[in-house]
């Protein structure tokens, strides 16, 4: 059931859209408007609840990383975003998100899922070339000629920093490359589309530290024409990477801040005990 | 079982009942191996022996010889039995593909567990009936015997396998791909039609291949709708013979050199299936190799 958006106290929500940011030469940065707008957001699977009343903004160009303990709802409310969940049989979300201005249940799935692209925990490549596998989207839905989809296949992958290490083998099996390989591949194929959004599930969990590194370089680069939002179970990724830190427990968002905020001097005990180890 | 650490005398593991179970496992396990690999290649040897008198270029190339005659070849059975299967495959093969698609990506709860188990049951009529039924259904408003009901009783018969196979392959696609392809806005039937089946695609072809191989030896429903025939059959509409029957009527017969072909007949029909089910392993395990880097 999706519920009008409701007119909601700003104060009540995080505090992200209040805070002005600093760049970090000091120049005054503009204030990011909202990316996405989720106003009361309650998830079911079946009778459970995984989200209860979530209320939060995710600032547009910006990596917004979501922590907390496994079964919390941080990646349930990742999968809303895009509306993957909905191809779950038995679920049901109340409430209300907006994409920048629209109401988001309000676009067709496949329309919404070319804005907000997603990459998953384990690399998925398809049993395609690397160059189809990015190609993929492009495909779908555009008639580009031939040219065009070259350029933009070198483009993303390019993006994504994986074009100097496969460029030489674009027709080979994409499963015949590394697992950071393929991760990357995984969104360079995403970014083909140029998502406004970007949507990452535990990128970085089946892979090694220096391929992990490889894509938190990548993030910085991505934030520049993406927004994006990571679920993280590794506490210094998200201090490394994220602009804002939301914290998840028992499917309840605890505090969501500026991502130093969190880690220095969070608001909440909850929190304060989370990123110091004392469960989760 | 607690074991103090301070003992001196460490307990030798594994303990010797277990050793003793293991041997005994193992040797009996590979007995039956042995046992079951030493039954084909006793068959393949003993047919190889008993018609190997019989196996000669004319073999392959002549018409059966009248009785009383040497020579002769069992040419029209080869190619009778390549028609039926070629027809039966045009018809199960399409079925059974589209079929196990619907199983495994549409269909859920009562649709599922009605096909699932009617399949599963289809699967189990015997090909003796299977015979009758095509012969009630086909041979009888048209008079006559022919390759069609024939292929049209080995198409019904290769349908179960064909579905159940494609439907396995189709679910052993990760869900983690299929979420790939709707998370870059495919639809569904989009990501089924280009992520999902390409990814299967070998275990699918591997599956038909041997559900081939498998009706390809069946005896029972030929009697009563292809038949038998001494000469070629031409066209679909005739009487044809096929390897298996021609085993059937020649090993019935009281002729010592039917006898022999019959001998040859089987090793060639056997050699044919080997080949092919050889052959559909090495796809699977080539596209396996693809898939996984």
């Amino acid at each position: 059931m999706k519920t009008l958006m409701k007119p909601f106290d700003l104060s009540q929500l995080s505090k992200a859209h209040e805070v002005r940011f600093a760049g970090s030469e000091g120049m005054e940065e503009q204030l990011p408007w909202p990316q996405f707008t989720v106003a009361d957001l309650n998830f079911f699977y079946g009778r459970q609840q995984a989200l209860k009343n979530i209320n939060l903004i995710v600032p547009n160009k910006r990596v917004t990383a979501f922590i907390g303990p496994s079964g919390c709802g941080k990646t349930t409310l990742l999968r809303t975003f895009n509306r993957m969940n909905e191809t779950v049989p038995g679920t049901r979300v109340e409430g209300s998100i907006r994409l920048g201005e629209k109401d988001l249940f309000s676009i067709p799935a496949t329309t919404l899922r070319r804005v907000v692209g997603m990459v998953f925990q384990k690399p998925t490549p398809f049993p395609k070339s690397i160059f189809e596998n990015v190609a993929y989207g492009l495909h779908l839905e555009h008639r580009l000629r031939r040219s065009e989809i070259a350029d933009k296949v070198e483009r993303s992958l390019r993006r994504a920093a994986l074009w100097d290490e496969v460029k030489d083998k674009l027709n080979q099996s994409a499963n015949g490359i590394s697992g950071g390989q393929q991760q990357r591949l995984c969104i360079a194929r995403a970014l083909a589309v140029d998502p406004e959004v970007l949507l990452l599930d535990e990128p970085c969990s089946a892979l090694d530290p220096i391929s992990t590194a490889k894509i938190e370089d990548l993030l910085f680069e991505l934030k520049k024409f993406c927004t994006i939002i990571i679920v993280t179970h590794n506490m210094l990724q998200a201090a490394r990477v994220a602009d804002y830190v939301g914290f998840f427990l028992s499917g309840e968002l605890i505090e969501l801040n500026r991502s130093k905020q969190i880690f220095q001097n969070p608001e909440k005990q909850e929190t304060q005990d989370y990123i110091t180890g004392r469960f989760g | 079982m607690i074991v103090s650490r301070s003992s001196s005398n460490p307990p030798s593991y594994p303990p010797l009942s277990r050793k003793i179970v293991n041997y005994v496992m193992l040797s009996l396990t590979g007995l039956c191996t042995l046992l079951v690999v030493s039954v084909l290649l006793t068959i393949l040897v003993y047919l190889l022996w008993n018609g190997v008198h019989a196996l000669n270029l004319n073999f392959f190339t002549k018409l059966p010889a009248p009785v009383g005659q040497s020579g002769g070849g069992v040419s029209n059975a080869i190619i009778g039995t390549l028609k039926l299967l070629a027809l039966a495959s045009s018809i199960g093969v399409p079925i059974g593909l589209l079929g196990g698609i619907y199983l495994s990506e549409f269909a859920g709860g009562w649709s599922a567990f009605t096909v699932r188990y009617t399949t599963d049951l289809l699967n189990g009529v015997p090909s003796v009936v299977m015979g009758i039924f095509v012969y009630t259904l086909v041979v009888l408003p048209m008079h006559h015997f022919s390759t069609l009901a024939g292929g049209i009783a080995l198409g019904i018969m290769m349908i179960p396998i064909a579905l159940r196979s494609t439907e396995d392959f189709l679910r052993a696609v990760p869900r983690s791909l299929r979420e790939g392809g709707l998370a870059l806005g495919a639809s569904k039937s989009e990501t089924i039609f280009t992520i999902v089946i390409p990814a299967a695609i070998y275990g699918i072809i591997t599956g038909i291949m041997l559900d081939v191989a498998r009706v390809a030896g069946e005896t029972a429903p030929l009697l009563f709708t292809a038949f038998g025939n001494q000469f070629d059959s031409s066209g679909w509409l005739q009487p044809t013979s096929s390897l298996p029957v021609v085993i059937y009527n020649y090993a019935i017969s009281p002729y010592d050199e039917w006898h022999q072909q019959a001998w040859a007949a089987g090793f060639v029909l056997l050699s044919g299936l080997l080949v092919v089910s050889i052959v559909a392993r090495v796809i699977l395990a080539r596209g396996k190799k693809l898939s996984h880097g």
